[in-house]
């Protein structure tokens, strides 16, 4: 099923997705050190700001996008669904164009506005084309997957789809949806306002297209994790997965009610009406559930596999496991970070709470548990789960790869504690260095130092990371494994009602909650009276 | 379909869990009227200066005929103008603000005093201080190379010793 070429493709992304990781986390480690303060030679706001935009742009939109395609092509290609590869290639150069053109402007400092784009804070226009690039190119992606599982459904009428390919989709969807956000931002008001064409920007017309694409973006980060945690983490504990069905549901869940909530990032914004952010609040809550239900299918299926192999007792399957299984570990470790970033996120989703925490460090300490932790930790097991049969290379020293999983969580729970107490404190989050006299700042500065240890953990596992794919790449041994298996359920699926078997009746679900949670409150912006910001540059 | 007891016995707690968090979400909002700032009120940045109630003259803390106090801030690169404010205890206090220039943030550490100040916008939030102190009153956006500077000094002082400092209206 997953010739040499598809192989190459999904390197060829892989390659991109990590490579831009790894010199971001040069970057991240740059910054915890210049915001201690303590080597003053390295103060710099300009240097940092940049920084921050360029750590911010590679890991959340070049590592996860490039990653995204490459996995996602290589599900497709494993579980019989076919598609276009030019096309395919053609989206591979498109993104990786895009991403070029966007990297000279915040190299050279001229896009220093963070990841979220912060209008009226203008960035250079190569920036904002790179970066639309980039999104074009994942939605040739888009594209490719949802055509080509059309064409595995009329091949194999009635057939219940593979959970991968079911669950790569639906993030296909979720993308396109999520994306036109953004897209309408980009397009219709940076950058003809970055090019001169207009001379000023509706701030809260941009933010709210922005906050459209901004929550959903998370999940289709998070899809692919939960595929790993899906289909690789019950085989490689030698189980099977508790409940198909089950996971379907979630996917679906995730694909529609990730969507329309996206006014939890605007809740402290003047230019929403509470109700309506009460209502996106809501919405928040309900799709806390696909990700109760994946924590739990995927313990009970971890628990199989424990008493499987002889565990015993209420816990004793625990320790069953087999734990030198990256797979195994990338779970064990990345459920425990989901389970503590997902209680600061329940804070700041809470509708009047997130007051006490909103813009200070608690924010960048949770979402680095939930991105940079769980996330992120997945997409390396995947790497080395994929790595054997893509490169046909073994890895030299599997405990370097253990060692790489440890090491990144033990430095993300040093960064993040910290984070979260200074988040309590009160410390701002975006700030380069700290220049408040009040005695309230000097509780600060030893958080700020521990941080420092934490990011050096996290570098140097980051750079074993990028080390151990690519000695494994070029120096390793032939691993003699040429295809990739996913976890059979524990009871096959079997006849699967059409909802749970394709998204063509959720697209329009889709549509309704997006016209009612999004409709009035993009249409004000054209029905009252509204002020754009002062020109840029006078 | 196939769905285990156990399943569907976790499908109820998750749904209850959701459920509780829900319900004192909306008692809070519903019955002790909590809200975050969300005030839909335009304003034309660039004329803040021209006149009007973010005019130079009219910035700074007023004490209001129903023992309230109103601070009307204009938020701009770098600072928060009036710089130094004084406001009573245990009385609510309306914050009116607007940016002049770009996007910004203020916050008082460790209180539930903060809002986005959105250019275009008026940003209003209505908070209790009960503790007299000093506070730093911080500006929690990123907006430019000068951010970390940004800042302005809040001091809450005993109710009966306060005194308004700026132009009133109607209270004295
Ligand atoms: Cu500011």
């Amino acid at each position: 099923m997953c010739d040499k070429d598809i192989k190459k493709l999904a390197l060829a992304h892989l390659w991109v997705a990590f490579g831009a990781f790894g010199v971001a986390s040069l970057l991240g480690f740059y910054q915890v050190v210049e915001r201690s303060g303590l080597i003053p030679a390295l103060k710099s706001p300009a240097l940092y700001y940049g920084s921050v935009s360029t750590h911010g742009v590679l890991m959340a939109f070049v590592l996860t996008t490039f990653f995204i395609m490459g996995f996602g092509y290589h599900t497709a290609a494993n579980n019989g669904a076919g598609f276009n590869r030019c096309a395919a290639w053609a989206g591979f150069w498109v993104a990786a164009v895009g991403t070029l053109l966007a990297a000279l402007p915040l190299l050279t400092g001229n896009a220093s506005v963070l990841f979220t784009f912060y209008p009226p804070m203008q960035a250079h226009p190569l920036f904002y084309i790179g970066a639309t690039l980039l999104v074009v190119g994942s939605w040739v992606w888009c594209v490719l997957m949802v055509m080509a599982a059309g064409a595995w459904k009329q091949a194999n009428p009635g057939a219940a789809m593979p959970l991968p390919l079911f669950a790569t989709t639906g993030n296909a969807i979720l993308w396109l949806w999520s994306s036109v956000g953004v897209a309408l931002e980009v397009v219709f008001q940076l950058i003809p306002w970055s090019l001169g064409l207009v001379d000023t920007i509706d701030v809260g017309l941009a933010r709210t297209l922005f906050s459209w694409t901004l929550h959903p973006i998370v999940y289709f980060w998070l899809i692919p994790a939960y595929i790993a945690l899906y289909s690789f983490v019950p085989l490689a504990a030698g189980g099977k997965l508790f409940s198909e069905e089950l996971a379907r549901a979630a996917f679906v869940l995730i694909v529609v009610f990730g969507l329309p909530i996206g006014f939890h990032h605007l809740y402290m914004d003047p230019m929403q009406a509470s109700g309506w952010k009460l209502a996106h609040g809501v919405g928040t809550y309900v799709v806390a559930i696909p990700t109760l239900i994946t924590a739990f299918t995927v313990i009970a299926s971890l628990e199989m596999a424990g008493r499987a192999r002889g565990g015993q007792g209420l816990f004793g399957w625990i320790g069953a496991l087999p734990w030198n299984q990256p797979m195994v570990l990338a779970a064990g470790l990345s459920l425990l970070m989901l389970l503590l970033g997902g209680f600061g996120g329940l804070v700041n989703a809470s509708y009047a709470m997130n007051a006490m925490v909103h813009n200070t460090a608690w924010v960048p300490g949770h979402f680095h548990l939930i991105f940079a932790g769980t996330v992120v930790t997945l997409y390396f097991a995947v790497a080395y789960r994929l790595w054997p049969s893509l490169t046909g290379k073994a890895f030299r020293k599997p405990c370097l790869v253990l060692g790489q999983l440890w090491s990144w969580f033990g430095g993300m729970a040093i960064l993040t504690t910290p984070w979260h107490i200074l988040g309590l404190l009160g410390q701002p989050r975006r700030i380069s260095s700290v220049e408040y006299d009040s005695p309230l700042v000097q509780s600060w500065g030893a958080y700020e130092a521990i941080m420092i240890a934490g990011g050096l953990v996290l570098l140097l596992s980051a750079l074993l990371f990028v080390y151990n794919l690519a000695s494994a790449h070029w120096q390793g041994e032939a691993s003699g494994e040429d295809t990739v298996a996913y976890a059979e359920p524990l009871h096959p699926p079997g006849k699967i009602p059409a909802l749970l078997n394709g998204y063509a009746v959720w697209n329009w679900v889709i549509l309704l909650l997006m016209a009612a949670s999004f409709g009035y409150p993009i249409a004000q912006f054209f029905l009252m009276k509204t002020f754009d910001s002062s020109p840029w540059g006078y | 379909m196939h769905i285990n007891p156990l399943e569907k016995k976790w499908l109820f707690a998750s749904l209850a869990l959701v459920a509780v968090f829900l319900g004192s979400i909306f008692y809070t909002a519903f019955e002790r009227n909590i809200h975050p700032p969300s005030h839909v009120e335009t304003v034309d940045s660039a004329k803040l200066h021209l006149g009007g109630e973010f005019a130079e003259d009219k910035l700074g803390v007023v004490g209001q005929a129903d023992g309230s106090v109103r601070v009307t801030l204009v938020a701009g690169r770098y600072g928060f103008y009036p710089r130094q404010m004084s406001v009573p205890a245990g009385r609510p206090v309306t914050f009116r603000i607007a940016s002049m220039d770009v996007l910004h943030g203020v916050h008082v550490p460790m209180t539930n005093m903060g809002t986005m100040v959105v250019p275009g916008y008026v940003a209003q939030v209505t908070t209790v201080f009960p503790k007299p102190g000093e506070y730093p009153m911080l500006c929690n956006e990123y907006c430019g190379m000068g951010h970390d500077h940004m800042w302005s000094r809040i001091t809450v002082v005993a109710a009966d010793q306060w005194q308004p400092t700026a132009t009133t209206k109607g209270s004295n």
